[in-house]
Parts: C-alpha cells; structure tokens; sequence
C-alpha cells in the first residue's frame, strides 16, 4: 500500500517539477538539516545550555573558533552568559520551530473550521465571519500580540509570564492568524460547494459536518499546504519579533528572539556574533521557508484568495 | 453609495467601541488607582471611603460610562511615571513616530512603484529577475534584524551614521517638532527609515508587479495596443492605472503592520517615538500611558483604515457598493 503511493508520487507531476527545481530541491534540503538538528540538538549540541551547572561566567563573549580569541571548544563562540553559542541557537531554533508549526496547526483547526462554515452555509454566519476576519486581519497580528503580551506580562507579572511563555506565544500567534486559513477555505469551499458531488451528498442525506469534513474539505487541502509553509515562517517571525522585545520567551530558555535581543547590546563593544549569528540563522529558516511555500504555490497554483 | 458610506461608518464606530471596552477593560484589571495616589500608609476604612468617592465600587457599566465621557474630552487619566496628561505625553510623541513612517512611506513609494512597474513590462531583464530575488530575501528579513545589522555596518565598522536617537530637531508649529529640517536630523532618520521599509518594499514590488502583469494580459490593453497607442500612453495610462487601486487596499492593510513595525524600529533605534514610550510603560506598568496609547493608536488606524475603504469605494466603480461584506475586495 505504502509502496504503491511512493510510486504514484514518483511519478506525479508534482515529484517532476521539483526534480526539475534546483531552488527548491536546495530549500528542502537546507529544510530538513534544520529539522533535523534542532530536533536532535541533546544528540548534536555539546552543551547543554539550560544545564545551569556547566556555564562558566569566565567564558563569556567567546569569538567563534575561527576569530582571534577563538576557543576550539566554542564552535561559534559563547553569549554574554557564557553558554556555547553553537548549542543554544540548536536549542533555540527547537523552540522557535516548535512555537511556529504548534501556532500554525492552531491557526489551522481554527481557520478551517470557521471558513468551512463560513462558505458552506454562507448567508449571515458568513457576512459576519468574514467581517471579523477583515477587522482582525487589518489590525496585524503583531500589533494584536504585542498588545496582548504586554497588558498579560503587566498583569501577571514577568515570573509567571515566563513559565507559560511559550504556551501563550502559541495561543496568540494562533488565534491572531486565523484569518488566512478562513479565507482560502472558504473561497476554495465557494467553488466545491457549486459541484455535483456535494449535491450528491446532500441529496443521500448526510450531516452537514460529515459534507465539510469528509467531501468538501479534503478538495481544499492544496491551497491549505500552500499557505501553510508561508505561515509557519510568518509564526516564526512573529515570535521571533515578540521575542526580541521581550515580550517572548526568556533568556534563560531563549528562541531565536531573544537570543539576538540578549546580545543586541553586545555589537556595540564588538561582539557581533551573538547576535548576527542567530540573525543569520533565523533569515535562512525564514528564507527556505518562503522559497518552499513561492515553489509548492506555483506549482500547485490554487486560486488563492487574493492578499 | 450613502449606504456604504454609512455602513463603513458604522463599522469604524464599532471597532472604536470594542477598543475602549479593551482599554476599559485593562484599567479596571491592572493596577490600583488608589495604591498610586495615596501609596501604603492610609488605613483600610479611608481607603474605602476614598475608593466610594472616586466611583471605583460603581458597577461595572457606570465606570465605563465614565471612562468613556472622560475619553470622549481628550481625558485618558494621568501617567503614574510622568505625572502629566497621559494624552499630552503621547501626543508629545506623535511627531516622531510619524516622521517615521513618512520617510518609510516616501522609500516604499519611491521605489516600489517603477521598480514593480519596470519587472511587469520587462520581465526577462537581469535587473527585474535581480530585483524579485532581492525581494525574496528581503521579505524573509524580519525588521527587527534589518535594523540590528545596518547598525552593525553603517554605525559600528563603518561609522558613517547614528545608530539612536533623533539627532538635533526644530519645532516648526504648536510643538510639532521635525528631524527633517536640520541635517543632524536627516541624517538620524536614514537609518530607521530604511529598517521600517525594509519589509514593506519588497512585498509591495512584488505586488506591483504581479498587479501588473495581470493587468498586462486583459482585454482592454490588448484592445488599446490594436488600436496602435504607444507604449508609453499603454504602460502608464491604461494599465498602471488599474495596477494601483488594489495596492491602495493593500496598502491600508498594512497600516496596523506599520504601527507595529514602528514598535520594532523605534526599540532597536531607541527613537523617542510612541512606540518605544509604550514598551517603556508596560515595563513600568504605567496603566494610563497604556491605555492611552491603544485608544491613540487604535484612532488613527481606524480613522486611516476608513478613509482607505471610503476613497477605494470612490475610485473603483467595480466594488459592491450594496454588499461590501461579499468577500472578494
């Protein structure tokens, strides 16, 4: 069964125009090592950076190994705390990917959903979804986030904040962005709706939420996966951004956010690298990201919904 | 036409409601009024003698009642860390931050427009293909970033601009204070400007672009290239025309991802702009300057955001003027 699919995708137009994408073969590649590593970062990292016993204050502001100063036990030298750099950006892009794909599955569940209703009933439930999702969409999800972040560190205080830091990065950047996944749903939905096979379905008598889940929605899934790698590099923007003001997580935990905003203060005094480095990191993640989603929109090339 | 105005109208008023229920909403829950005014030593039975007199034991609707009559006259309560007005110390910000985005604007203006114009007429030229794969990194360069490293290049190795800061500024009227009149000025805003533009340009080139390639295929151009007009009346008449209005509604769009960026831009270069005086009053929980700033940044957005729809209504006679909920705007 697994091999009959692997070799309907070998030979579907998809896998060709791929082949054929040097670009994309290249983002998929640089991709998956970043998944990888991260991921097995306890197996790769030679430090553990949260492991609070083995940091020496004395090795702070370590070069990278190539640099004069450089340590050859630093890879790519240490941050202000003394932690190894190389270590804590594999931990760090763990997390931001973690809070990046956990936000967009929320975006998902969230926005399918409501699109799906939102085209299948249309009428007023539509007007109205839709209207909340102009409103919201207008108001930028960082704008809402950081709103939200900072009146919810006032309230509770930057203890607490920090413990549930990553469970609220994921619940605002998830129901901030809802929006997207609504709209593409429901235009795809708008035109499904009008085909026969729905009116079939209808007529045998099923439940509404069987035709949007089980017939409708899965002929919707490839403008789903396009937008979906964009979001995820937008998520993981995002948190990155509110990570750096310091409304994201801690430094003692810290993402790519605010690994750069710890070592912000540092390029003034010369030591660039705790913060250029996870720049540089974070810009490729990002980039590869958005290449993937530009390659699977052109290739799948859904309408998708405008802006 | 009038119902869509008011209906527009209506919805802006809406908008405006929820963010001072929001607002309303923080000041009842953060922070204590009274703990600020009168601090630890007054007894229990003066502190609720007090809390009746000030109104803080009313019910919850008429305290916002309140709230909102007080609002309504330009009264937002008094900054706990500035002791003035929390409007005034706002507004006292407002220039800079919208110098900002005006020299932000005026980059993204001037550049996206002929660069997307020239991508979408000469698609197969090295500097269209140079510029959409600019493009594609610089979308995936958060602010933020873009900011830290033109300090790291122009301010620290090179040494060639400021890296904070506004520079020297003159005030030209009613406490309006401008950078843009003195060179020290000038040279302070390059910097920010270029970081806050920095994603804004490309994704608007991108859309230019693709505007206009559409727009190069349709029927009419096809129509006015028969009838034998020139290339230039074709491009900049006919077709530019048409590429500009759905970045007019993009371009309201992004005006609450502006304001957001502003945040970002005014962190990195510790800009003395309404941004950075927000995240300061957070960090000091300065309820008043909080809510001030929501209910002065959620105005301009909706009053910008209204105007964009009103003038899009106007300018394009295609949008369902009698149905503006249906979707596809």
């Amino acid at each position: 069964m697994v091999a009959v699919k692997w070799q309907q995708f070998m030979e579907s137009a998809f896998y060709h125009d791929f082949r054929r994408d040097k670009i994309a073969i290249t983002s998929f590649v640089i991709m998956c090592i970043y998944v990888v590593a991260c991921y097995a970062a306890p197996l790769i990292a030679p430090y553990n950076p949260y492991d609070p016993t083995i940091i020496d204050i004395m090795d702070s502001e370590i070069p990278p190994m190539w640099l004069d100063g450089g340590n050859s036990r630093f890879l790519l030298g240490t941050d202000a705390q003394g932690r190894d750099l190389f270590s804590t950006i594999l931990y760090g892009t763990r997390i931001s990917l973690t809070i990046g794909i956990c936000a967009v599955l929320l975006q998902g569940v969230l926005g399918i959903s409501l699109g799906l209703i939102s085209g299948y009933f249309g009428g007023r439930v539509d007007s109205f979804l839709m209207r909340l999702a102009d409103i919201q969409l207008s108001f930028s999800t960082l704008m809402v986030a950081i709103i939200f972040l900072a009146v919810f560190q006032a309230l509770f205080g930057t203890e607490l904040y920090e413990r549930l830091a990553i469970l609220m990065l994921i619940l605002v950047i998830g129901i901030a962005e809802w929006p997207q996944y609504a709209r593409t749903v429901r235009a795809s939905v708008l035109a499904e709706k009008k085909k026969e096979y729905v009116d079939a379905v209808r007529v045998v008598g099923l439940r509404p939420v069987r035709i949007m889940f089980r017939h409708i929605l899965p002929n919707t899934l490839s403008p789903i996966l396009v937008i979906s790698t964009v979001q995820v590099a937008n998520a993981i923007v995002s948190e990155a951004a509110l990570s750096f003001l310091g409304l994201g997580m801690p430094v003692s935990k810290p993402s790519l956010g605010s690994l750069i905003n710890s070592g912000f203060e540092f390029i003034f005094s010369g030591s660039w690298w705790i913060t250029i480095i996870p720049g540089i990191v974070l810009i490729v993640l990002v980039l590869v990201m958005n290449l993937l989603g530009d390659f699977l929109r052109d290739v799948l090339n859904p309408k998708l919904y405008k802006n | 036409m009038f119902a869509f105005f008011v209906r527009r109208l209506a919805q802006a008023a809406l908008v405006m409601f929820v963010i001072s229920v929001i607002a309303f909403s923080i000041q009842d829950n953060l922070g204590d009024p009274l703990r600020e005014m009168v601090g630890q030593s007054v007894s229990e039975e003066e502190r609720q003698a007090l809390r009746d007199k000030m109104g803080l034991n009313d019910p919850f609707f008429v305290q916002y009642w309140r709230f909102l009559k007080n609002a309504l006259q330009g009264d937002l309560g008094t900054s706990y860390f500035f002791k003035r007005p929390a409007v005034d110390v706002i507004l006292d910000k407002l220039p800079a931050t919208l110098e900002l985005v005006f020299g932000a604007s005026l980059i993204i203006i001037v550049f996206s427009v002929p660069i997307g114009v020239f991508a979408a007429i000469n698609p197969r030229h090295w500097f269209s293909k140079f510029a959409m794969a600019v493009s594609t990194v610089g979308i995936s360069i958060p602010v933020f970033l873009t900011a830290i490293m033109s300090i790291y290049i122009f301010s620290v190795e090179l040494g060639w601009l400021p890296s904070f800061g506004r520079g020297e500024t003159v005030e030209i009227f009613g406490g309006w204070t401008t950078g843009f009149l003195t060179w020290d000025g000038l040279v302070h805003l390059i910097l920010p400007c270029i970081a806050l533009s920095s994603i804004m340009l490309p994704l608007f080139i991108r859309l230019i672009r693709a505007e206009m390639l559409e727009v190069l295929e349709s029927e009419y151009v096809k129509f006015a290239w028969a009838k034998g007009l020139s290339p230039k009346r074709v491009w900049f008449v006919h077709a530019l025309k048409n590429t500009l209005l759905p970045v007019i509604t993009v371009g309201g769009v992004q005006i609450g991802t502006l304001i957001a960026f502003t945040i970002l831009t005014e962190t990195v270069f510790q800009w003395p702009g309404m941004g950075f005086l927000f995240l300061e009053a957070v960090n000091r929980v300065d309820t008043p300057l909080i809510i001030a700033y929501l209910i002065v940044v959620g105005l301009i957005f909706v009053v910008t955001n209204t105007i964009v729809d009103l003038v899009y209504g106007l300018v394009n006679p295609t949008v369902k003027l009698a149905r503006p909920h249906g979707g596809d705007g």
